[in-house]
């Protein structure tokens, strides 16, 4: 169990400073707020946000990273969606790929569903969990300046990297990005490859 | 004989999957897939991806997908169990996927606790959507993956072939 700290940070200003100087960066969302974040800061075809699929961002993000291994590729998604799918974590740290790196916005709660508590909220360590996967970088992000010091590790530290930001549970506007399946996929596709 | 027949049948099967141009083979192993997953992990061109659940095996081929890879799922048929909310994203984006399912809980069968999900295998997969090609000979497994395969990345569909337990042979408790 780790250590509970103050938390502070509003996720839309973290997705928002995350996603800032992006570059050509191939972002994979899970279900529910990082998607709805994503979507507020800014859509993009290179974004393919998951409206389903509860666990498998991260595995989606695998499988993108091994396809376009000189792409970086960013997942970013929550704390339940990452819990539900949390024996991916053993799978990437098998693959090893180090253009691959986890960003979980935390803010201890199902928040779909009526804002439940999630096993992070009592003090379960998404990071060290990783870290025990395999994970050579596995940090917890509480402060601006902690945030700070994580993005250039999530944009360019070798990975695969995972960092877990704990945010607020504070209400957000919902913006929702495109949600037709096969129009995200061949955008994505029609961006990056030059085919749907 | 029986491990002949295995290996003979896994040759060609690997063939298929190579002239379907697959370059990612995720598994969760099972007893029929040994020799198609050793080809797999020699095979330089292949990323073989070693799972936990055969969930995660939906998803990590439809990032392959998006980022311009084919990919084949291999599992046994308790694992269908596993996949069945992560279909959704596959069938609701139109990913390919293809599946190739060694089959329990049927023929011969001596763990009864196989059996409840071997028996329900075929009509889940449909059920959610996917395509099913079963087969119970030997010599018509290439064919049918290769017929699988043109259907799920050419026809843009989820499409399972179930390899029946009569063709993986029995599993002997005394060994």
């Amino acid at each position: 169990m780790a250590a509970r700290r103050k938390i502070t940070l509003d996720r839309r200003k973290v997705v928002g400073q995350l996603l800032k100087d992006r570059g050509d960066l191939l972002l994979v969302t899970g279900l529910g707020a990082p998607t709805w974040d994503a979507a507020a800061v800014g859509d993009h075809p290179n974004n393919f946000y998951l409206w389903g699929g509860m666990g498998g961002a991260v595995l989606t993000g695998l499988g993108l990273a091994l396809a376009q291994p000189k792409r970086r590729v960013l997942v970013m998604t929550g704390d339940g969606e990452m819990l539900m799918g949390v024996g991916g974590l053993a799978t990437v740290a098998v693959q090893k790929p180090s253009n691959l790196a986890i960003c979980i916005i935390d803010n201890q709660r199902y928040g779909e569903t009526g804002m439940q508590e999630t096993h992070t909220a009592h003090g379960v360590d998404l990071p060290a969990m990783a870290a025990g996967a395999g994970f050579q970088t596995a940090l917890t992000v509480y402060t601006a300046k902690e945030l700070s010091a994580a993005i250039p590790v999530l944009h360019s530290q070798p990975g695969p990297v995972f960092i877990d930001i704990k945010v607020t549970d504070s209400p957000q506007s919902m913006t929702l990005p495109p949600r037709d399946g096969p129009t995200l996929k061949h955008r994505f596709r029609e961006n990056l490859l030059g085919q749907i | 004989m029986a491990t002949k027949k295995k290996t003979d049948w896994s040759k060609d099967v690997f063939k298929v999957l190579k002239k379907a141009d697959v370059q990612q083979i995720a598994y969760v192993p099972d007893a029929g897939h040994t020799s198609l997953i050793k080809m797999a992990i020699a095979d330089n061109a292949i990323k073989p991806v070693s799972l936990t659940s055969e969930q995660e095996g939906v998803a990590v081929l439809a990032g392959a997908w998006l980022g311009g890879e084919a990919g084949a799922l291999l599992m046994q048929s308790s694992g269908v169990g596993n996949v069945i909310n992560m279909l959704g994203m596959a069938n609701e984006c139109r990913f390919p996927l293809l599946m190739l399912v060694t089959m329990r809980g049927e023929w011969g069968e001596f763990n009864p606790w196989q059996v409840p999900m071997g028996q329900a295998t075929e009509s889940v997969l449909e059920a959610s959507g996917v395509i099913v090609h079963r087969v119970d000979e030997p010599s018509e497994i290439a064919e049918t993956v290769e017929a699988a395969a043109k259907l799920a990345f050419e026809g843009g569909r989820m499409v399972a072939v179930l390899i029946g337990q009569r063709v993986v042979g029995f599993k002997d408790w005394t060994k």
